[in-house]
């Protein structure tokens, strides 16, 4: 069984992983619609899940590739409840910009 | 051979992030996310990471991405009449994400790996059988926790999403 790693080497998937991480942040500070940083906020988890992958195919151990099932399952639950947050607020202020969520602010 | 497609598979994946930030369009930008997730469950694929990749496509294009566009789709945005974000606070965004990515890169290109030459044992530690193993027995309780963590998120998006009704 040839392994990828020998070929690519681990050092390639870091810096595409930290780049993919970058993105996600540079979404969550760029935009302002609340949609687009809940997408963004995935991306950045999908970028760790990799690095979880491939340094679970770099030890050979199967717990790492078990993790990211968990942290899978966590990033479903999450992005439910935020959407569920996201349509209560679009129904109760007709938007999700989030320059308007300013309620609390005295 | 297999590094070409390393090469393709990446740029597709920093393209497509990229463009999902970037479009104006709410929609668009979830359709370059579906083409984002799939060639991460490509580079899944390429690790010999079966089950990941499959559940990578069911969870996040199959099942978050239907999510987001259905939400999109009830919510009929338009992103032409938001008005647009300042010109300092986006200038602020793209220098700190640029600093981000500096202090990471800068961190991990000096780093050395603990195993210099790495060499691949015939041990199964990727196939479906071996994880299921793991999952069920080291991780079977945490298993359970997460089953707990659905359902409840569940009930709780139910709950939060529901129309109150006017007493």
């Amino acid at each position: 069984m040839s392994n990828i790693l020998q070929e690519i080497g681990i050092n390639n998937y870091i810096y595409l992983s930290v780049l993919l991480f970058c993105v996600g942040v540079l979404g969550i500070l760029f935009r302002r619609s609340a949609i687009v940083m809940l997408m963004s906020v995935e991306l950045m988890l999908a970028s760790a899940n990799m690095l979880l992958a491939v340094f679970s195919v770099y030890h050979q151990d199967a717990s790492g590739q078990v993790f990211v099932v968990f942290s899978m399952a966590v990033a479903a639950a999450e992005v439910a409840v935020g959407l569920a947050i996201l349509v209560a607020i679009f129904r109760n202020i007709g938007s999700i910009d989030i320059e308007k969520l300013k309620n609390l602010k005295g | 051979m297999i590094t070409i497609i390393f090469y393709i598979l990446a740029t597709v994946t920093l393209g497509t992030a990229i463009l999902t930030v970037l479009s104006k369009h709410p929609v668009h930008s979830a359709v370059y996310m579906i083409v984002c997730f799939f060639s991460i469950a490509g580079h899944f694929l390429m690790l010999n990471a079966l089950f990941l990749s499959v559940v990578h496509i069911i969870v996040y294009t199959g099942a978050v991405m239907i999510l987001l566009l259905f939400t999109l789709m009830l919510m009929n945005l338009n992103e032409d009449h938001a008005p647009k974000k300042k010109v300092a606070s986006r200038i602020a965004a793209v220098i700190s994400t640029c600093l981000t990515a500096f202090v990471l890169l800068a961190v991990l290109l000096k780093s050395n790996t603990v195993i210099d030459t790495y060499r691949a044992e015939n041990i199964d530690f990727a196939s479906v059988k071996v994880i299921g193993q793991v999952l069920l027995n080291e991780y079977l309780v945490p298993f359970e926790f997460a089953s707990i963590l659905l359902i409840a998120s569940m009930v709780g998006a139910v709950l939060v999403s529901k129309r109150e009704k006017k007493a």
